[in-house]
């Protein structure tokens, strides 16, 4: 996912500067296009308080820099203030990514005691209507009073609102909200097709008409706003022709520790069903970074097979996104399909015009309990 | 942003709350952090915000690298300013006064 500043190609002499905690897969919303894993059921085991503060420790002795406490709904979490509090304490640059469901006035304060610098607040729609559809609970209302309470307490903010189908339509409305809060940016991050969002893609994916449509009304309203607020608005990869330079390469820069302690290079890395990534609770954090066979297995590029191995670009996209080169070709070392380039690059072009024609738009919630039939695969 | 006309050599500065800055040892080299993003500064850069405390003017920032690099304060001065303006533009410091 595109992020904020994520342009910026660091030299991290190899280290782990983004730490991504997932304190836990529970949330009170059901969005469809959630990005956790289907199967919440088997993966209950949290870390406990003193295991996640050992992640923060060790991780700082990596170089981590910036933190990210994300879920799942984060505020889940009773200590997540004493979390935030050790970070802080040992210099990170703290970052909260939470729903605002879980957020009362009492926590802010308490979190921006516990030295908290930033909050990512999602939301899914300008309007009551479309964000109870896409996250299955009735919540807007709710986000909107606790928006407004963030910024009151003088919080930087990035609104970030995943854009499908659903809400392309709304862009203008979401951007018109955004400047009325008083947001510093508004990420208006293209779904990703990726766990919830791939069972439910046919239904999410908008055409590319409507992406040009909606990259027309960012640019217009960047030009209205000007410094007031930053847009941030990426064109899927899906329709790009090239991939995402996903997480600045595998094992580059970017360390994902999920609820139960799985270390991965990415959120989206479980889906990888043929690897067993490693856990804090069995074995050294650097040792998982440095030697660890999961985390080495795509760095660099000496595991390409073509057409990335002889492409000019490999060094800019790393060869893409290796978890959706696995989820669509069912091969992680080859060309992610995205690139048109890729001889798989059909399954991206046909999923574009499948939703195209797809009329149906019930969507199926991020729930527990969910068994995969294979009606979709 | 055209900020141009608002920095003058009597400017004090301070960091903006929304971003944090200070040495990262595992990088040798100061850092400057906001939402979701990290700049690595070089030495240079590095030292003329820390000196972005509130308390010191362009002036005094000059003199204090003047001295420390041993180096002529007319070909500092035009870096300090150039770079201050950049780092304003950005958002990453602020005129207290």
């Amino acid at each position: 996912m595109t992020k904020v500043g994520s342009e910026l190609r660091l030299d991290c002499n190899g280290a782990p500067i983004w730490l991504l905690l997932e304190l836990t897969y529970k949330c009170p919303l059901k969005c469809a296009f959630c990005s956790n894993p289907t199967n919440l059921d088997d993966l209950d085991n949290e870390l406990t308080t003193d295991e996640w503060k050992q992640v923060i420790r060790d991780a700082k002795n990596m170089g981590s820099m910036q933190i990210g406490f994300s879920g799942g709904e984060p505020t889940l979490r009773k200590d997540l203030e004493e979390l935030v509090e050790e970070a802080s304490n040992l210099g990170y640059y703290t970052n909260l990514i939470t729903s605002g469901i879980g957020l009362t006035t009492k926590r802010l304060e308490r979190l921006k005691k516990a030295g908290l610098r930033h909050i990512q607040l999602g939301m899914q729609s300008s309007e009551s209507v479309t964000t109870h559809w896409l996250a299955g609970v009735d919540c807007f209302d709710k986000k909107i009073k606790i928006a407004k309470e963030i910024k009151r307490l003088g919080f930087p903010m990035v609104l970030n609102v995943p854009i499908s189908k659903i809400n392309i339509h709304l862009v203008p409305q979401i951007i018109e909200l955004a400047a009325e809060i008083g947001v510093e940016y508004l990420e208006l991050a293209n779904v990703q097709y990726y766990n919830w969002a791939l069972i439910n893609r046919d239904q999410l994916m908008p055409t590319q008409e409507e992406l040009i449509k909606a990259e027309t009304q960012v640019i217009e309203a960047r030009q209205r706003l000007g410094d007031k607020m930053t847009l941030f608005f990426v064109i899927p990869d899906y329709f790009e022709g090239r991939p995402k330079a996903c997480m600045n390469g595998w094992g580059s820069i970017h360390l994902t520790v999920a609820p139960d302690g799985t270390v991965l290079p990415c959120s989206q890395a479980r889906s990888m069903k043929h690897l067993n990534f490693p856990n804090v609770r069995n074995q050294d954090l650097s040792w998982i970074w440095h030697q660890s066979n999961e985390f080495n297995l795509y760095r660099g590029d000496s595991w390409m097979k073509e057409p990335c191995r002889s492409c000019s670009e490999k060094t800019t996209d790393f060869g893409g996104c290796r978890c959706q080169a696995f989820l669509l070709t069912g091969d992680a070392s080859n060309t992610d399909p995205a690139c048109s380039k890729s001889p798989h690059h059909s399954l991206i072009t046909d999923a574009v015009q499948q939703a195209k024609i797809t009329m149906n738009t019930s969507l199926i919630a991020r729930e527990a309990g969910w068994v995969d039939l294979g009606v979709n695969s | 942003m055209n900020t141009k006309s608002c920095i003058t050599n009597t400017c004090f500065f301070n960091i903006h709350e929304s971003f944090m800055f200070r040495w990262e040892p595992s990088q040798d080299a100061f850092v400057i952090m906001y939402p979701e993003g990290i700049v690595k500064l070089n030495q240079t850069a590095g030292e003329i915000l820390s000196y972005c405390d509130g308390k010191n003017t362009i002036s005094d920032i000059v003199m204090h690298l003047a001295k420390k690099f041993n180096a002529n304060e007319d070909f500092i001065l035009e870096k300090v300013n150039d770079f201050l303006e950049v780092s304003h533009d950005k958002g990453w410091i602020r005129i207290t006064s």
